[in-house]
């Protein structure tokens, strides 16, 4: 993976300090042109790598990258799955049962309710296979060289103990679409150690890593722990701590980590693009 | 380890496992839901022991508490009988349909000297609690005015009927919505106890409201203003803030962000005169296994610790939920 990874947070109005700095951005980019034209004053700089959630909008930003393959020759996207608020407002409508229906394509689960027999655990892993299937639709054509998981359902499945359909979400990945499964989680420590029982050696671990500790569960020192002494490819996301550290210390921090393989960020200016850029470098090149 | 079941495997209930299933302090016994399909998914990826029999359950698995997670209207007979046998309980919100019935459980559970909690999250906000620090410290002086909102995208177009939609069930957005910010206001200033007047609004659903506006008298005489309309698409997920006036200063403050000013230094450690703003960075409370938000985990580590001896069973009880319930009653009542 690249050393800088762009984020997408701030094209849906993910601001995790401020519901008025959300309004804001979902004001700026209400227009999907809104969105390319800062994809490429990123790649403006450098970053061909964009890493965002397979929200109903990016169908369409994958449109203007099909339609335009000189533009996007190198440009790679690291679809995250699911939009997870697309299902958690399905589940308060319809229960699990039915957003399950509802969301896996064909009469596959239809079958299976009519049957009345017990669900084997082959029958979840095509439930799951038919819902990643389903979400990287949009996708064709793009390279898509590592495929996340939201770290809502790695966490929800890491606490529910159900390490088997992470492992089975890496193998089917690699299966299907040739590609990396990547993990966005809160818990890392807790994940990795999972993932290693589940013999998977080297996974992509995406997880909140800033000055403050902030969403590092159980604490920064273990964090910084697993990245001097276990073998993992970090991502490190919130950086900058929601926009609550000062953006040179929130970089000097993580560029001084070891182990960390790429940085993931987000920023809704080109001023703010370039700078957070310009401070990974000159902290990198240190 | 303390043993610990869950009735309702529903979206709470699935969260509640999950944060449970990771918890070192806790040996998770049983769980019991209605869909063969999350349980047979449970008892074979988890290797959760799972039951469509609650009571059954209980019989065999004997847990020293219950989490519960059904729709609303099971809750006073569920609660009761467990209550009857002697386990503690974590009950999701709201408490009850009826005071009466909350009263009959608070008392109940009282005379067996039982734990219980109902799942009012923000009360584990780091930015609210701060609020509720800064209002306590009198450092806003004689306060005047509140308003308490959330709003969200739970119904934005007319649909499928489920028991959220039905008012007899424990749907509708004054008993969902609604009920945290009431809870929020009871908490942080004082219960509800007159309300002067409330519209409550369908706006895409048929049976229940979608938005509900009340001025409320609380029993400390501070009035204000609630405000909270589940069909506002604007918002991304549920926000919810308070904005409360005093003579000396204000806070206004959502889950994030808390922003405080000041008509003059207050000696309240970390505030000056004028704007002070504090990010829920700086404010929130340290878990160790985080799945929708730090409060999510907070509230499950606080029961825990109160079944463990080691905190005091103060937040979240049973009687602060039925002074919501009450609340609700009165706003049902005024918009007759």
């Amino acid at each position: 993976m690249e050393r800088i990874l762009f984020g997408d947070n701030q094209f849906f109005a993910v601001n995790h300090i401020s519901d008025e700095k959300s309004r804001m951005q979902s004001i700026k980019f209400k227009d999907d042109n809104a969105i390319i034209k800062t994809l490429d004053e990123a790649r403006s700089f450098g970053i061909n790598t964009f890493m965002c959630t397979t929200h109903d909008r990016i169908a369409n930003i994958c449109n203007v990258i099909r339609d335009n393959p000189e533009k996007y020759k190198d440009f790679k996207i690291l679809p995250c799955m699911p939009y997870a608020h697309k299902y958690a407002n399905a589940v308060t409508e319809l229960g699990i049962a039915d957003t399950l229906k509802q969301y896996v394509p064909g009469n596959f689960l239809g079958s299976l309710f009519k049957g009345g027999i017990a669900f084997l655990s082959k029958d979840y892993l095509s439930i799951m296979e038919l819902l990643v299937d389903a979400e990287m639709k949009m996708f064709k054509g793009i390279d898509t060289p590592v495929i996340f998981l939201q770290n809502v359902i790695t966490d929800l499945f890491l606490g529910l103990r159900a390490d088997e359909i992470l492992v089975a979400f890496y193998h089917y990945v690699k299966k299907k679409y040739n590609a990396d499964a990547g993990f966005i989680t809160m818990n890392m420590p807790k994940l990795l150690d999972v993932l290693e029982k589940g013999g998977i050696q080297n996974p992509i671990i995406c997880s909140s890593i800033n000055k403050v500790g902030f969403r590092m569960s159980g604490g920064k020192q273990i964090y910084e722990d697993y990245l001097r002494t276990r073998k993992f490819r970090a991502v490190a996301m919130q950086v900058l701590g929601g926009g609550a550290i000062a953006p040179k210390e929130a970089i000097e921090y993580v560029c001084n980590l070891p182990n960390i393989e790429s940085i993931l960020f987000g920023a809704s200016s080109k001023a703010n693009i370039q700078n957070t850029i310009e401070n990974i470098q000159y902290f990198d090149s240190k | 380890m303390i043993k610990v079941a869950l009735i309702g495997a529903g979206k709470m209930g699935i969260s509640h496992l999950s944060i449970l299933g990771a918890h070192p302090d806790v040996e998770l016994v049983g769980v019991c839901d209605t869909s063969k399909m999350v349980l047979d998914f449970l008892s074979k990826y988890s290797g959760f022991n799972c039951f469509t029999d609650y009571q059954k359950m209980i019989a065999e698995v004997n847990p020293q508490a219950v989490f519960v997670a059904v729709p609303t209207k099971l809750h006073y007979s569920i609660i009761k009988d467990l209550l009857n046998r002697n386990i503690h309980v974590f009950a999701e919100k709201p408490f009850c349909l009826t005071s009466v019935q909350g009263d009959e459980l608070i008392k109940l559970a009282e005379s067996r000297k039982l734990y219980t909690q109902v799942g009012y999250h923000n009360k584990f906000v780091g930015t609210f609690n701060e609020v509720k620090r800064i209002v306590n410290s009198g450092a806003l002086g004689s306060i005047n005015h509140f308003t308490a909102e959330a709003y969200g995208p739970v119904v934005i177009r007319p649909k499928q009927e489920t028991w959220r939609s039905d008012p007899s069930e424990g749907g509708g957005c004054l008993l969902d919505y609604a009920s945290h910010v009431i809870d929020l206001v009871n908490d942080i200033l004082s219960p509800v106890s007159i309300v002067k007047g409330s519209l409550l609004k369908s706006i895409y659903s048929k049976n229940v409201e979608d938005a509900v506006y009340s001025l409320l008298q609380l029993s400390n005489n501070v009035s204000g203003v609630l405000a909270v309309n589940w069909s506002d698409e604007t918002n991304r997920k549920m926000s919810t803030s308070i904005t409360i006036n005093g003579m000396k200063g204000k806070v206004i403050s959502d889950a994030n962000e808390l922003k405080v000013f000041l008509k003059s230094s207050s000696g309240v450690v970390g505030y000056t005169k004028g704007w002070n703003i504090k990010y829920i960075t700086d404010l929130t409370p340290k878990v160790d296994f985080y799945l929708r938000g730090e409060e999510y985990s907070a509230q499950i580590d606080y029961f825990i610790n109160v079944l463990a001896g080691k905190a005091p069973n103060t937040i979240n009880t049973f009687k602060s939920a039925w002074y919501t319930d009450k609340a609700i009653e009165l706003i049902k009542e005024s918009a007759k």
